[in-house]
C-alpha cells in the first residue's frame, strides 16, 4: 500500500495549539485549544457540499429579509416614485415640451418637482419647519419673544410628527400580530378581518354599554382582544383540524368581517337612533383612550399600547415557552412534532394571539382616533400591517421603524397632495414597490450589480493552491525544456 | 476514456473544499474515491460534472483539457453521474425518464419508440431486467438505480460517476450493482466510485484514492488493510471494532404486542409486531429501508395516531398517549432523518438541544424560558459530545452532518431514560464520530437502559446489537442473536424466514462477496 500522510494538512491556526505534533490536533479527544481552532475547519466543512439542514422557508426568507436589500428597495421605490412625480408635474411637462430648445429647463423643473414633493412629504410627516416659521413670525409681529415664540412654533412644527405617531399606533400593534404569525410559519392575510372584529367589539362596548371611566376602557379593549382572538382562532382551528390553508381562510374571513360590519351598521343595534346613516353612535367618553398631547392633537394612549406590543413581541418570541413552540412549528413542524410539540394546537395558539393583537389594534383605532364605527373604519391598516411586518423583518425594532415609516409616508403623502398637488396614490405606489423589491432580493441585487451579496464571494485560491500551481508551471516548463 | 484531474482547487469563502487534488482514472478502471463526509468528494465530483467552476486546476479527458460550464457540457463530453438521491421523475416510465432532457423527436412529436428501444438495448446488454414501460415509482430502489445508470449510458457516458450508490441497497442488491460495475468496466467504461464503506471499496475497486479535508492523502490498492484505510481516511488511528462487554439483560422493559399500523390506503405497513426489549440490552432492527421500521419507531413515539395493539413500557401502556407524554415518560428518541425530523435549521445549537425539554425545569417553567439554564446545558453537552461549533448560538444548519447528529444524540441522551430508540444513529456521520456515537449508545445500555437501534446498515446493527430483529414488509421475520451469520441476515432482509435463510446459506447459496470479505477483513 502506498500511502503518504501529509502533516501540513491540518487546518490549525498557528500559535493557538499548545500541543506539539500535528496529528494531536486532529483527535476529537483533544482539549479546549484544539476544540476552539477546529471549528473553523469543521463548522465550515458542510459548506463544501450543500448545507445539510434545509434553510428557512420562502415565507421566512421574505419575512426576515436582508437589511441592505430593504434599504435598497426603498431607494428604488423612491426613484420610481420620482418618475411618477415628474409625470404628474405640470411645470416639468411644459419644460419637457421644449426639451431640445432648452434642455436645462427640463432638468431644473425635474429637480424642483422632485425635491419639492419629497420636501413636502417630510414637512407633512415629521417636522413642518415652514409652518413653525410662520407661527413664529405671527407671534413676533404681535410682539412676543423668547419662549413665547419657540414654544408654540415648536408645537406647530411637530404637529405632523404627532399625527404620524397617531397613525402608526394601530399599524404597529397590528403588525406585531401579523409578525407573530409570520414567524410561526403562518401567512396570516387576515389583518383586515381581525382588525374589524376588534374594532367592532370595542366600538360596541364603547357606545352601547355604560361603565365607570377606567373600567369601561379596559372592558372595551378586552372585548376587542377576545373578538380578534376568536376571528384569528377560527382560521387557526380550520388549519389545525381540517388542514385548510390559512391564506385562503383568513382572506375569506376578511370579507365576512367587512360585509358583516356593513350589515351590522344597517341594524338598529349598531346605528342607534339615526338609522339613515351607516355609522354607529360615538364611543362614550369613558371608553376613549386618553389623549397624550393635549386636546389640539389626536395623539392618544394607544401609543403606549403599541410600545407594549413591541416589548411583548420580543418577550414572546425570545423568552417564552409558547413562542419557542410557535417558532419551532413555524420552522420545521415535523421536527417540532417529533419533539412532542402539538402542531395543531400551536397553529390555533398562533392565530389566537395574532388575532388578539390585531383586534387590539382595531380597538385603539376606534377608541383613540375614529370614535365611531363606519363601514371602512379599518381603512387599509390590515394590509399595511402585513407590509410593515415584512418590512420590519417581523422583529420588534424593525416593526417599530417600519411602522413609523409607513405612517410617515401616509401623513406626508396627504400633505404632499394638498400642498404640491402630487396625488396621494403615489405613496401607495411607493409602498407597493417597496414590498415588490423586498420580495425579490435577486432583482435588487441585480439592479445594483451586487449579485454575489449572499453567495460565496468568488474566492482567491489558497496560498497552498497558488504555490502548487506555480510549482506545476515550473515543472512543466522544466519538462518542456 | 481516460479522465485526469490536475490540481483541482475549489474554495468556498475561507473554506478550501478541494485543495489541489490530482486524480487519474484510466480507461476501464473502477477508481474508488474514499473519504469521510465533508472530505470534499462530492465537491470534486460536482466540479467534474460542471456544477461548480474550479478555482484552480484542470480537467483532462484523454489528455485534452476540458471546460464545463454546466452538466450539459459534461454529459456531452461523456461524463455520466448517478447521484445518491436519484434524479428521476417518479410518475414517469423508465423510457420517459431515460429520454428526459434529450428527447428523441420525430416530426415534432416525442419518439417514445426510440427511447423504449434504447432502454431495451442497454438493459439487455447488461442484464438489467428493466421494462421500458414500467413506472419508476413502482420499481424497487435497486431498479431505480439501474434506470439512472441506463440514463447515463444512453448518453454515451464513458466515465460514470457513482455517488454513494450502495447507501440505499440491500447487501444482495449491492452485490448485483458490483457485478454491473465490473461488467461496465470490462466493456471499457471508467467508473469513479464514491463511498465511505471500506468493504465495498475492497470488493470492487481497482484503485483507491483517499481524500481527507479536501486533499488527497494517499492512494492504495484494494489489497490494503481495512483498518489502515480507515486510519488514512480519518487521519488518526481508528478501531473499527466496538469493544463492548456482553450485555447483562435485566427484566423485560418494553413489551410490544400485536402492534399494527395501516397507511392512508388501508394497507398494513406494520403488521402485528411482537417485540420484547430487556433492560440493559440493545435490540437491533435490521431491514431494507421502507419495510416498516419508520412506522415502528413512530408508533413507539406516539406519532402514528392509527396504531393498534399494545406497547408497554415498564407496565405503562403507551398506545393512545401523545408524543409529549411518551417523551415525558423518559423515552429518548433519535429520528432517522435529522434534517427533516430532528433539527430546526434556523434554531441555534442551544435551542435545538432543549427542543423536547424546553417546557420543563430548569429550561422553562410556565410561560418563560430560562436562557441561563439553556446556555449552561448547551455548553455542557457541546463539550461532552464534542460538537464542533463556533458557538452554541450558531444556527445548527451551519454544522456539518456529523456534528448535527451529535446534537440530536446529545439531546436524546442528555437525561435519565427509561427507553432509548435510535433510528439510523450514524447516518451520514464520519468514521471518527461513528466510533464515538456507538460508544455512547453502549454506555447507555450498560446503565441498564433498554435500547432499540434501527438501521439499514447491517454492519451497524451487527456491531451494536445483542439481538437482531429483521423486518420485512411490516412484519418481524424473526429475532436472532447478534452472532447470526451475515448472509442469513442478508437473506432475511430479502424476505427469507430464519430457517429458509439458514438452509440456503448452508447449501452455499446466498453467499455475498461482501460477506466473504467481511470474514477475511475483520480481525476475529
Amino acid at each position: 500500500m502506498s500511502a503518504r500522510h501529509e502533516g501540513e494538512g491540518q487546518h490549525v491556526a498557528p500559535g493557538t495549539v499548545t500541543e506539539t505534533g500535528t496529528d494531536a490536533a486532529d483527535t476529537p479527544a483533544d482539549t479546549a485549544p484544539a476544540a476552539e481552532t477546529a471549528p473553523t475547519a469543521s463548522s465550515t466543512a458542510g459548506g463544501g457540499s450543500a448545507p445539510e439542514a434545509s434553510g428557512p422557508s420562502v415565507l421566512q426568507r421574505i419575512a426576515r429579509g436582508n437589511l441592505l436589500v430593504i434599504v435598497l428597495a426603498f431607494v428604488f421605490a423612491f426613484l420610481v416614485g420620482s418618475i411618477l412625480i415628474l409625470v404628474s408635474d405640470q411645470a416639468f411637462r411644459e419644460a419637457a415640451g421644449y426639451f431640445f430648445a432648452r434642455p436645462a429647463d427640463t432638468f431644473t423643473a425635474a429637480w424642483q418637482a422632485i425635491t419639492e414633493a419629497y420636501a413636502a412629504m417630510f414637512r407633512g410627516a415629521v417636522y413642518d419647519y415652514s409652518g413653525a416659521a410662520r407661527v413664529a413670525e405671527d407671534i413676533r409681529e404681535r410682539g412676543g419673544s423668547g419662549l413665547y415664540v419657540l414654544g408654540p412654533a415648536f408645537l406647530r412644527g411637530i404637529e405632523p410628527l404627532l399625527e404620524t405617531l397617531t397613525v402608526a399606533t394601530p399599524l404597529i400593534i397590528a403588525s406585531v400580530g401579523i409578525a407573530i404569525s409570520f414567524r410561526s410559519g403562518l401567512f396570516n392575510i387576515g389583518g383586515t378581518g381581525q382588525l374589524l372584529a376588534g374594532a367592532t367589539a370595542a366600538g360596541y362596548v364603547g357606545f352601547a354599554v355604560s361603565l365607570p371611566p377606567v373600567i369601561h376602557l379596559i372592558a372595551a379593549l378586552l372585548a376587542a382582544i377576545v373578538a380578534g382572538g376568536i376571528w384569528g382562532g377560527i382560521a387557526g382551528l380550520l388549519k389545525a383540524r381540517f388542514g385548510a390553508s390559512e391564506v385562503i381562510s383568513t382572506i375569506m374571513l376578511n370579507w365576512i368581517a367587512v360585509y358583516g360590519l356593513a350589515f351590522a351598521l344597517t341594524t338598529a343595534a349598531f346605528t342607534g337612533a339615526n338609522q339613515a346613516q351607516p355609522t354607529s353612535p360615538a364611543v362614550a367618553g369613558t371608553a376613549r383612550l386618553p389623549l397624550l398631547a393635549g386636546d389640539d392633537f389626536r395623539l392618544h394612549a394607544g401609543l403606549v399600547l403599541a410600545l407594549a406590543a413591541i416589548v411583548f413581541l420580543w418577550w414572546l418570541m425570545n423568552r417564552s415557552t409558547v413562542g419557542f413552540r410557535f417558532r419551532a412549528v413555524g420552522s420545521n413542524p415535523r421536527a417540532a412534532e417529533v419533539a412532542g410539540i402539538d402542531v395543531g394546537r400551536s397553529a390555533v395558539g398562533v392565530m389566537v394571539v395574532a388575532g388578539a393583537l390585531v383586534g387590539l389594534a382595531g380597538a385603539t383605532h376606534v377608541l383613540g382616533t375614529e370614535h365611531r364605527l363606519t363601514g371602512d373604519v379599518a381603512g387599509s391598516i390590515g394590509f399595511d400591517a402585513i407590509t410593515v411586518a415584512l418590512l420590519g423583518r417581523s422583529g420588534p425594532v424593525g416593526i417599530l421603524l417600519a411602522g413609523l415609516l409607513f405612517a410617515g409616508l401616509s401623513t406626508g403623502g396627504r400633505y404632499m397632495e394638498t400642498s404640491e398637488g402630487v396625488p396621494i396614490d403615489l405613496v401607495q405606489v411607493i409602498q407597493a414597490l417597496v414590498v415588490l423589491f423586498i420580495a425579490a432580493p435577486p432583482l435588487v441585487r441585480y439592479l445594483v450589480g451586487l449579485r454575489r451579496i449572499d453567495r460565496p464571494r468568488r474566492p482567491r485560491p489558497s496560498r497552498r493552491a497558488a504555490a502548487y500551481a506555480a510549482e506545476k508551471a515550473e515543472t512543466s516548463k522544466g519538462a518542456a525544456a | 476514456m481516460k479522465l485526469e484531474l490536475q490540481g483541482i482547487t475549489k474554495v468556498f469563502g475561507t473554506f478550501v473544499a478541494n485543495d489541489a487534488i490530482d486524480l487519474v482514472v484510466e480507461p476501464g478502471e473502477i477508481h474508488s474515491l474514499l473519504g469521510e463526509n465533508g472530505a470534499g468528494k462530492s465537491t470534486l465530483m460536482n466540479v467534474l460534472y460542471g456544477l461548480y467552476r474550479p478555482d484552480g486546476g484542470e480537467i483532462l479527458l484523454d489528455d485534452r483539457p476540458a471546460h464545463f460550464s454546466g452538466p450539459g457540457d459534461a454529459m456531452r463530453a461523456g461524463i455520466g453521474m448517478v447521484h445518491q438521491h436519484f434524479m428521476l421523475v417518479p410518475p414517469f416510465t423508465v423510457a420517459e425518464n431515460v429520454m428526459l432532457g434529450h428527447e428523441p423527436t420525430s416530426k415534432g412529436l416525442l419518439d417514445l419508440a426510440t427511447a423504449r428501444r434504447t432502454v431495451r438495448e442497454i438493459s439487455e446488454r447488461f442484464g438489467f431486467d428493466l421494462e421500458p414501460d414500467a413506472v419508476v415509482e413502482d420499481l424497487p430502489v435497486g431498479a431505480q438505480q439501474r434506470v439512472e445508470i441506463v440514463k447515463a449510458l444512453s448518453r454515451r457516458a464513458e466515465v460514470l460517476v457513482l455517488d454513494e450508490p450502495t447507501a440505499v441497497l440491500t447487501p444482495q442488491e449491492t452485490d448485483e450493482l458490483m457485478g454491473i460495475m465490473r461488467q461496465l468496466r470490462d466493456e471499457g467504461t471508467s467508473i469513479v466510485f464514491i463511498t465511505h464503506k471500506l468493504r465495498e471499496v475492497k470488493a470492487v475497486a481497482d484503485r483507491i484514492t483517499v481524500i481527507r479535508r479536501g486533499k488527497v492523502v494517499g492512494t492504495a490498492d484494494p489489497t490494503a488493510d481495512q483498518t489502515d484505510l480507515a486510519s488514512l481516511m480519518v487521519g488518526r488511528a481508528v478501531s473499527l471494532d466496538l469493544d463492548k462487554a456482553p450485555a447483562t439483560p435485566g427484566e423485560v422493559a418494553l413489551e410490544v404486542r400485536g402492534l399494527s399500523v395501516r397507511d392512508a390506503a388501508g394497507t398494513p405497513v406494520l403488521d402485528r409486531v411482537d417485540l420484547d426489549v430487556h433492560e440493559g440490552e440493545v435490540l437491533g432492527v435490521a431491514g431494507v429501508q421502507g419495510n416498516g421500521q419508520t412506522e415502528l419507531t413512530e408508533a413507539l413515539l406516539g406519532l402514528q395516531s392509527e396504531a393498534r395493539g399494545s406497547i408497554r413500557l415498564r407496565g405503562q401502556e403507551l398506545v393512545g398517549r401523545n408524543t409529549r407524554q411518551i417523551l415525558d415518560a423518559g423515552v429518548g428518541f433519535v429520528p432517522e432523518d435529522r434534517t427533516h425530523d430532528a433539527l430546526i435549521a434556523d434554531f441555534t445549537v442551544a435551542e435545538n438541544l432543549i427542543l423536547d425539554q424546553h417546557h420543563r425545569p430548569p429550561f422553562g417553567s410556565g410561560l418563560s424560558l430560562h436562557p441561563a439554564a439553556i446556555r449552561e446545558r448547551a455548553t455542557a453537552e457541546v463539550a461532552e459530545f464534542d460538537v464542533r461549533t463556533g458557538s452554541i448560538e450558531d444556527h445548527v444548519s451551519t454544522l456539518s452532518g456529523g456534528n448535527q447528529q451529535k446534537v440530536v444524540m446529545a439531546r436524546a441522551l442528555g437525561r435519565e431514560l427509561s427507553l432509548f430508540i435510535a433510528s439510523q444513529p450514524t447516518r451520514g456521520v464520519d468514521v471518527g464520530s461513528i466510533e464515538f456515537l456507538h460508544r455512547r449508545i453502549i454506555a447507555e445500555r450498560d446503565k441498564g437502559t433498554p435500547v432499540v437501534i434501527v438501521s439499514t446498515e447491517l454492519d451497524e446493527v451487527i456491531q451494536l446489537s445483542d439481538r437482531i430483529a429483521v423486518m420485512y414488509r411490516g412484519a418481524i421475520l424473526g429475532i436472532v442473536p447478534a452472532t447470526e451469520d451475515r448472509d442469513v441476515l442478508g437473506l432475511m432482509m430479502a424476505g427469507y424466514t430464519v430457517e429458509a435463510a439458514r438452509e440456503a446459506v448452508a447449501a452455499g447459496r446466498g453467499r455475498t462477496a461482501d460477506s466473504t470479505l467481511a470474514h477475511e477483513g475483520e480481525p476475529a
